[in-house]
């Protein structure tokens, strides 16, 4: 069992691994996602690391023309669309994640319920450039 | 169990600036003429020098003026000092926070006669800036790491809105007609004409100009063209979105002991709730704020009424389907039918549950730390029957609502006011 300490570091740490993580309690088997260093369903702080399966379902979306300064960066715009959005993952928490390869530029042909997969993307310029969650279609 | 204060509380004077874009104004500047006009609200009149404290609403300070300790700074401007004042932040729900403070500062018995309101100035920075600002309110964790704006949080609430309900973008629209026909009514409005006179003058300057003139059949029909209204974050469009605005508001709150020293029209403060939820993807459904939910049933069990009582309310309208959201949480409509009251009209200034009067903050204008005390000043004109043209016509007003939300949700401040 990994012994990493359940921080949003470790979180990003596995996600640089190309692993998506979740924190579930031993005590009360919530999953917190990312993690947080004590339950905050039950205040227990037995605590462990569960690869995700990365399956999950499009709850809620929006395709953004006008996004933050690190996704403008990352060359999105009102012409080349991203889409992000929440989505129920397979074991049954949510999560928020930008979704790659869906048609952003299309919004309305994007639909809730579809089927996504974990992906990752990287963002940021030199040192700060590091690897997010993402999901694809 | 429903709580209650310790003695009554009350507000008897109510001010604001007018809510814009002020290139020469800074927040400071903008709460003086907020505090001018509330002085002048008080019927019987007040020396400022009775105020005792001051609860000022000021989320971001810092990143939209660099200006940091902002109370006593205000206090300052105010003449107030030495008074204690105490900074509240809770994101675009400062500023009802601080009138909650207010409040139970004075339930307490610690004070009789206090201040409070909130300020921001939100024009100095660029469109990006300010995105980046807002989207500091969300958890940067899980949902600005996900590329997360703040309008993005609202519209994936409507896209799990329309697919839950049948909801189409239009029905968001309408919120957006709606409210600018109300804010056209309001001259403290930002947008102070309807989407139809937005349309009609861009046609005018087109015929100017001797350009190609636009077609536009209607306002629906101008909402739909991606040119006068673009995608902001799909289904939230430009006129979806309430402005980056720079504005003032406070209020004087009392003791009931003293209310009549002041005013023989004071708005007492029944029912009061302060609730907050965490990031959307861990909230129990994607078309509801909780916070909200359990604000507002704080505030109507302490005021002893129900929903359908309720005469008149402003709602935080950041963003069209906010309003529709709102309109559900508070109990004015069940889950999925708020779409279909807008539709019917039933939300207009002269319809049966007038949302809005003042034209929201969609029209009206959002500088975020006041809009939660604009809203009280507005439900003040309107229970003492003061609002002028946008006068909801209701007979025997009594009974006013506001819903204020900090962030996309987690935060949500209910106020229910009765004027005797």
């Amino acid at each position: 069992m990994d012994k990493r300490p359940f921080t949003i570091a470790s979180f990003d740490q596995f996600l640089a691994e190309g692993k998506f993580m979740g924190m579930k309690c031993s005590k009360c088997g919530a999953f917190r996602i990312p993690p947080k260093p004590m339950c905050s369903q039950c205040y227990s702080t037995e605590l462990e690391w569960v690869e995700m399966t990365g399956k999950g379902t499009l709850s809620a979306y929006s395709c953004v023309a006008v996004g933050t300064t690190m996704m403008v960066e990352e060359g999105y715009d009102r012409k080349n669309l991203y889409c992000t959005g929440v989505i129920s993952l397979e074991e049954g928490p949510r999560i928020c994640a930008q979704i790659i390869g869906a048609d952003s530029n299309n919004p309305e042909s994007i639909k809730i319920g579809t089927p996504l997969k974990v992906g990752f993307v990287e963002r940021g310029k030199g040192e700060e450039r590091r690897t997010y969650l993402a999901f694809n279609p | 169990m429903a709580r209650k204060l310790n003695r009554g509380v009350a507000i008897v004077g109510a001010g604001m600036s007018k809510f814009g874009a002020f290139p020469d104004k800074n927040s400071r500047e903008l709460l003086v003429e907020a505090f001018i006009e509330m002085m002048g609200s008080i019927d019987k009149g007040i020396d400022p020098k009775d105020i005792e404290a001051f609860y000022f609403g000021d989320a971001a300070g810092e990143a939209f003026e660099g200006q940091g300790h902002t109370a006593p700074i205000m206090g300052d401007w105010l003449g107030l000092l030495p008074i204690p004042c105490v900074r509240v932040e809770n994101a675009c729900a400062s500023g009802s926070v601080a009138i909650r403070q207010a409040m139970l500062s004075i339930a307490s018995g610690m004070h009789d006669i206090v201040l409070a309101g909130g300020a921001e100035k939100m024009s100095n920075l660029s469109t990006t800036r300010v995105t980046d600002t807002l989207a500091d309110f969300t958890d940067v964790y899980s949902e600005r790491s996900a590329g997360f704006t703040f309008p993005t949080a609202y519209a994936s609430m409507a896209t799990a809105y329309m697919a839950e309900y049948g909801a189409r973008p239009e029905h968001f629209m309408m919120v957006g007609i709606k409210n600018h026909r109300n804010g056209a009514l309001n001259p403290k409005a930002q947008f102070n004409s309807s989407i139809l006179d937005i349309m009609n003058s861009k046609i005018s300057k087109a015929k100017g100009k001797g350009g190609a003139i636009p077609t536009w059949k209607d306002e629906m029909d101008f909402l739909h063209d991606e040119g006068a209204n673009p995608i902001v974050a799909w289904p939230m469009r430009l006129f979806d979105c309430s402005p980056i605005s720079d504005g003032a508001a406070c209020v004087l709150v009392v003791a009931e002991e003293l209310v009549r020293r002041f005013t023989d029209s004071p708005l007492y403060i029944i029912g009061s709730g302060l609730a907050s939820c965490g990031p959307l993807h861990d909230r129990d459904r994607l078309t509801s704020i909780s916070a909200a939910r359990v604000a507002s049933q704080q505030a109507y069990e302490m005021a002893g009424v129900k929903p359908q009582d309720i005469q008149v309310a402003e709602v935080h309208d950041c963003f069209t389907i906010a309003e529709l959201v709102a309109m559900e949480d508070i109990g004015f409509y069940e889950p999925g039918t708020a779409y279909k009251a807008v539709e019917e009209g039933a939300t207009a200034l002269d319809g049966p549950k007038p949302i809005n009067p003042s034209g929201g903050l969609k029209s009206k204008g959002h500088p975020i730390s006041a809009s939660g005390a604009g809203q009280v000043v507005e439900i003040w004109h309107q229970l003492r029957e003061e609002a002028g043209l946008r006068q909801v016509p209701i007979k025997n007003l009594r009974l006013g609502l506001t819903h204020n939300i900090g962030a996309h949700g987690s935060t949500c401040s209910i106020n229910i006011f009765e004027r005797r």
